[in-house]
């Protein structure tokens, strides 16, 4: 499948600052693509340059065959955008705004069931100014949607959200997928690029440091894994230390740590069942996208947490 | 819930359909910054009320409403109601307008605009069309004071009034569009807006009357869209049509302006 975005070589500076040094990718149609890395990695200028707001300083960008600088007309009317912070009048009413964008667009969305489907139903006639934080973002996200767009990107979609409404978001966004909208993810949260991207791209200091799927990113750290457990019976001695995928063994108590390779679960697990012993409150800490970041990147995540 | 979001662009748009909802948006655009507009009761009541209160105050100076040889045999209050009309647009167009559309640009509000397909051209004429209607009603507003608390005739040349006041309205709102377009804040926009301002209501006669200038000034104010404007609207309000050259300065200008702010305009 030809791919619906194509970034090659880009290369974006702002006097001497270099934005983005040397970044590609491709998008392919149906996908939740994630764009992913610190504060100030060129992420936003990445996708601005995708949504024709900026020139280039060298390489090409193709938005589903369009020229996103020169075709604008057609590209708007087929990319939906939410930008990290833009807002509206504050005398604007919900409704109104829906109404104003739809008018916007050659096939737009029924704008009431878009309300609908982000939970604003109750504040349809609320002014702008008088939203909070997490209603801002999703009028933000519906008028990203308004346009029936094939291509909607999202930048710091959960930003500033209460974890509920995070999750809400996510939800909405992966039905909003299912609709066959390809979505290009911009975030410096793990949690949400573990959570919906098909793939992510790394990107650090302006470059692509890695694209793959979360698992495969997260796989191909040799972190260790952990595995915790209380047994029902008393191990037979050696059982586990004797096994080739476990580096290590720690008793504490009753409670066992065993740490070994990314084959190490499946070693202990079957070397309790061969002697009828269950592992209680088995705990596994495997490597995740975190830390995948970690290691491609050499420093830490930008926010554990989120913002 | 169905209905909302489906992957699309295969029908491919009649022409027709394609122009009509240009219009629809460029339409519905300008009924909302209206709307907006009319929510905005302190920024938009200055414009009206100022103008209003100065004829207020004046007309009630009794010297000032006895009719004049030095003023063509009419009184300083029938001239200056028609000096009244300019300054409200120019008040309206000048300051009011673009501080609107640099505090757009300073929230990003233009931004958001700029990666939907509405485009530059119509986010300015949507202003236009916003800000021209406002200026009707002070317009309308003016006068009507004028005429029944001072007995100030109502332009004996109506059409011609008309196309004149909207052709002021066109330069200043094009020179305000221009300010809107370039000034970065909306600080810098009132900035700006307000020598502008204060330039063109010198040379409409607001302190120094344009008969009263020095022939050099005189030929300059002629020039300016407010130099125009003045004698153009006075010569309606007293019954003749204004010279093809003042309609002709008004036009150019708004036309000019008008081009330029597009040419110039900037999202962010």
């Amino acid at each position: 499948m030809s791919p619906v975005i194509e970034v090659r070589q880009l290369h974006k500076r702002y006097g001497d600052t270099v934005a983005v040094d040397d970044i590609s990718f491709a998008v392919a149609e149906g996908e939740i693509f994630g764009i992913l890395g610190p504060n100030g990695a060129g992420k936003t200028t990445t996708v601005e340059c995708i949504e024709g707001l900026r020139n280039p300083d060298g390489g090409t960008v193709s938005v589903l065959g369009l020229d996103p600088r020169h075709q604008r007309d057609e590209l708007t009317q087929r990319l939906g955008v939410q930008l990290q912070d833009s807002q509206l009048p504050d005398k604007l009413r919900v409704d109104e705004a829906l109404d104003l964008y739809s008018s916007f667009y050659r096939n737009p969305a029924d704008w009431r069931s878009l309300i609908d489907l982000l939970g604003l139903g109750a504040k349809t006639k609320t002014r702008f100014g008088k939203l909070s934080g997490g209603q801002k973002q999703r009028l933000s996200i519906a008028l990203a949607l308004v346009g029936t767009p094939q291509i909607a990107i999202l930048d710091e979609l959960t930003t500033g959200l209460d974890p509920a409404a995070r999750h809400d978001t996510w939800d909405l966004i992966e039905g909003v997928r299912d609709r066959g909208v390809t979505i290009v993810l911009v975030t410096h949260f793990m949690e949400e690029a573990e959570r919906l991207c098909d793939r992510v791209a790394l990107i650090d200091s302006g470059r692509v440091v890695a694209i793959d799927t979360p698992a495969n990113l997260a796989e191909g750290v040799d972190a260790e894994q952990r595995i915790q457990f209380r047994p029902s019976a008393p191990l037979p001695h050696n059982l586990l230390e004797s096994l080739p995928d476990v580096t290590n063994v720690i008793y504490r108590g009753d409670v066992v740590v065993v740490t070994g390779n990314s084959n190490a679960l499946n070693a202990v697990t079957s070397a309790l069942a061969r002697n009828q012993i269950v592992a209680r409150q088995l705990r596994v800490d495997q490597a995740n996208l975190e830390d995948a970041f970690l290691a491609l990147t050499g420093h830490h995540a930008p926010e554990k947490q989120g913002a | 819930m169905s209905t909302a979001i489906t992957a699309t662009g295969q029908a491919a748009p009649q022409a027709q359909t394609q122009a009509a909802s240009r219009s629809s948006a460029l339409v519905k655009l300008s009924l909302t910054e209206l709307k907006l507009l009319s929510r905005e009761r302190v920024r938009m009541a200055l414009p009206i009320a100022i103008p209003l209160l100065l004829i207020l105050i004046l007309g009630n100076i009794g010297s000032l409403r006895v009719p004049r040889a030095v003023y063509g045999g009419e009184s300083f209050i029938d001239l200056y109601t028609t000096i009244m009309v300019v300054f409200g647009l120019a008040l309206l167009a000048l300051t009011n307008m673009p501080m609107i559309v640099a505090d757009y640009r300073e929230r990003g509000v233009l931004r958001r605009l700029q990666t939907t397909p509405i485009g530059p051209v119509r986010v300015l004429a949507a202003q236009l069309v916003a800000d021209l209607t406002v200026a009707v009603f002070m317009v309308i507003a003016i006068l009507a004071v004028a005429r029944i608390a001072f007995a100030v005739p109502l332009p004996r040349q109506p059409g011609a009034f008309i196309v004149t006041a909207l052709l002021a309205a066109g330069a200043l709102l094009g020179a305000g569009l221009l300010v809107a377009a370039v000034a970065p804040t909306g600080r810098v926009a009132r900035g700006i807006g307000g020598v502008l301002f204060y330039a063109m209501m010198f040379f409409a006669g607001l302190w120094l009357p344009i008969p009263n200038m020095p022939a050099v000034l005189q030929h300059i104010s002629h020039g300016t869209p407010l130099g125009a404007a003045v004698p153009a609207l006075t010569l309606a309000a007293e019954g003749s049509w204004p010279t093809a050259l003042q309609l002709g300065t008004m036009a150019g200008w708004a036309v000019a302006l008008g081009l330029a702010a597009a040419r110039f305009f900037r999202w962010e």
